[in-house]
């Protein structure tokens, strides 16, 4: 038996088409695109939309693309796509390999990055990890586009700034300057991650001092850059970030803003977030040095 | 609270296992219920219902997906393998094969997932090494075996077999 309640399905071919769908349906419609997220929702009755509108034949949406530093990803894109990339690759390969670990390969093969941030579940790994590539996100509606960084777009646990009638048609990354050294940890014992610490060095250059950036995510209502943490770092090189990377974790425990959920308490996860800030900046340290990470860690995928 | 909306059904043609289908589907239908109440293949089977737990795997285009979360009209003009599609009693596929030989499998009821995902790794990778065995196989849960004889099946079957048979 189904366990979906009836609804109509709408597959416009275009942005325009797909908007007025929405303008005029109002609270009756919803966004589908991969619907691993959404599927889920209705089955569980916890949404029940009359009408879905299908955004995956919309042209544009679907495409990868690099503009000057920037990478472009299609709000639906699928996981599996971003991790075979080679516009991704090239740019921002980190990306690419925490796509090779995002859920399982049926939810990479249909999950699209646009319904992942749109969703804004707070166990998720890709917005933890844009964070640190300063991502907008691009919206489309009747009155026009608009641009929204990532950290203002995504308000709270599956809360976002996107108005009703708008889609999210893609994210733009700023892809880092060459010798960045960039590391992701994520820890969790069940299928959604528990926590995930995005860190990167970038290098000193012509008047620029050397910068850390730090995010950490699904600890907390919504992924957090760690601003505090990263101007106690900025100026030292990967080798001081190394050597005090227990006093930059111990800064970073006292930043963040977790909350209690199945996965743990609010103090646990204050307590993981130094463990694993810790162990990401060794990573990321270690590679600015050209020495990769061995260390592995029980239910620890380390990128 | 009665809900009076009634979508109308679509038509959907398709290739399921080799041959063409052409069928009414609702647009809320999902494909799990497709297949296994409408064309009567039960090899895919419902079980988390939540995409963790791989015991509904089918092939879309050559591609895992998780049927119980995917709606029936999504197949429209692709190609479906189920495991009836696979082998044969008498003509199995050597990932079968190579599941009987090995015992991976107890209960059964992982293993229509276990070997379409292990068919889909193979396509793409005919020569995986054991830790692309075991990425790819996260989130395809087997409660009997502990996977070592899974994997040890799959490797036998790229194209450097390893792991013979103990």
């Amino acid at each position: 038996m189904s366990g979906l309640r009836p609804f109509a399905l709408h597959r416009p071919d275009t942005l325009d088409e797909a908007i007025d769908l929405l303008e005029q349906h109002g609270d009756e419609a919803m966004i589908y695109a991969g619907g691993t997220e959404l599927l889920i929702l209705l089955k569980a009755g916890l949404v029940r939309p009359r009408r879905l509108v299908d955004v995956k034949r919309l042209p544009r949406l679907r495409e990868v693309a690099e503009a000057g530093d920037d990478l472009v990803i299609g709000a639906t894109v699928a996981h599996r796509d971003v991790e075979r990339s080679a516009a991704v690759r090239r740019r921002c390969p980190l990306v690419a390999e925490v796509a090779r670990h995002v859920a399982n390969v049926r939810v990479r093969n249909v999950g699209t990055v646009g319904g992942n941030l749109a969703f804004a579940d707070p166990h998720s790994d890709l917005a933890t990890l844009f964070l640190i590539f300063d991502a907008t996100v691009e919206l489309r509606g009747r009155s026009g586009a608009r641009a929204l960084a990532l950290g203002d777009f995504i308000q709270g646990p599956y809360e976002t700034a996107r108005a009703d009638g708008q889609i999210l048609t893609a994210v733009r990354l700023h892809a880092w300057p060459a010798g960045t050294a960039g590391a992701y940890v994520k820890y969790g014992v069940y299928e959604r991650p528990t926590l995930g610490v995005a860190a990167a060095l970038f290098p000193a250059a012509s008047g620029r001092p050397a910068e850390l950036r730090l995010a950490a995510g699904c600890i907390g209502p919504r992924p957090q850059r760690l601003g505090r943490t990263e101007a106690a770092a900025r100026g030292l090189d990967p080798r001081t970030i190394g050597e005090r990377a227990d006093e930059l974790a111990a800064l970073a425990a006292v930043e963040v803003d977790p909350m209690s959920d199945l996965h743990g308490s609010a103090e646990y996860k204050r307590e993981m977030t130094r463990v694993f800030v810790r162990r990401a900046l060794a990573v990321a340290a270690g590679r600015a040095q050209g020495a990769e990470a061995h260390a592995r860690y029980a239910h620890t995928v380390v990128v | 609270m009665p809900d009076t909306h009634t979508p109308s059904s679509s038509r959907i043609a398709c290739t399921v296992n080799g041959g063409p289908v052409a069928l009414d589907v609702a647009p809320h239908a999902l494909l799990l219920d497709v297949l296994r109440d409408r064309l009567d293949l039960k090899g895919a089977k419902r079980s988390c219902d939540l995409q963790v737990c791989g015991a509904c795997t089918v092939l879309v285009d050559g591609a895992p997906v998780s049927a119980c979360t995917y709606l029936a009209v999504e197949a429209d003009g692709r190609d479906v393998l189920t495991v009836e599609g696979l082998g044969v009693p008498g003509a199995l596929h050597p990932l079968q094969a190579a599941f009987v030989e090995h015992g991976a499998l107890q209960c059964g009821f992982c293993t229509a997932g276990m070997l379409l995902t292990a068919k889909a790794l193979l396509d793409e990778e005919p020569d995986p090494t054991p830790e692309q065995v075991a990425h790819f196989l996260r989130g395809s849960l087997c409660r009997c075996t502990g996977y070592k004889k899974i994997v040890e099946a799959i490797l036998s079957c790229a194209t450097t077999p390893s792991g013979a048979p103990r």
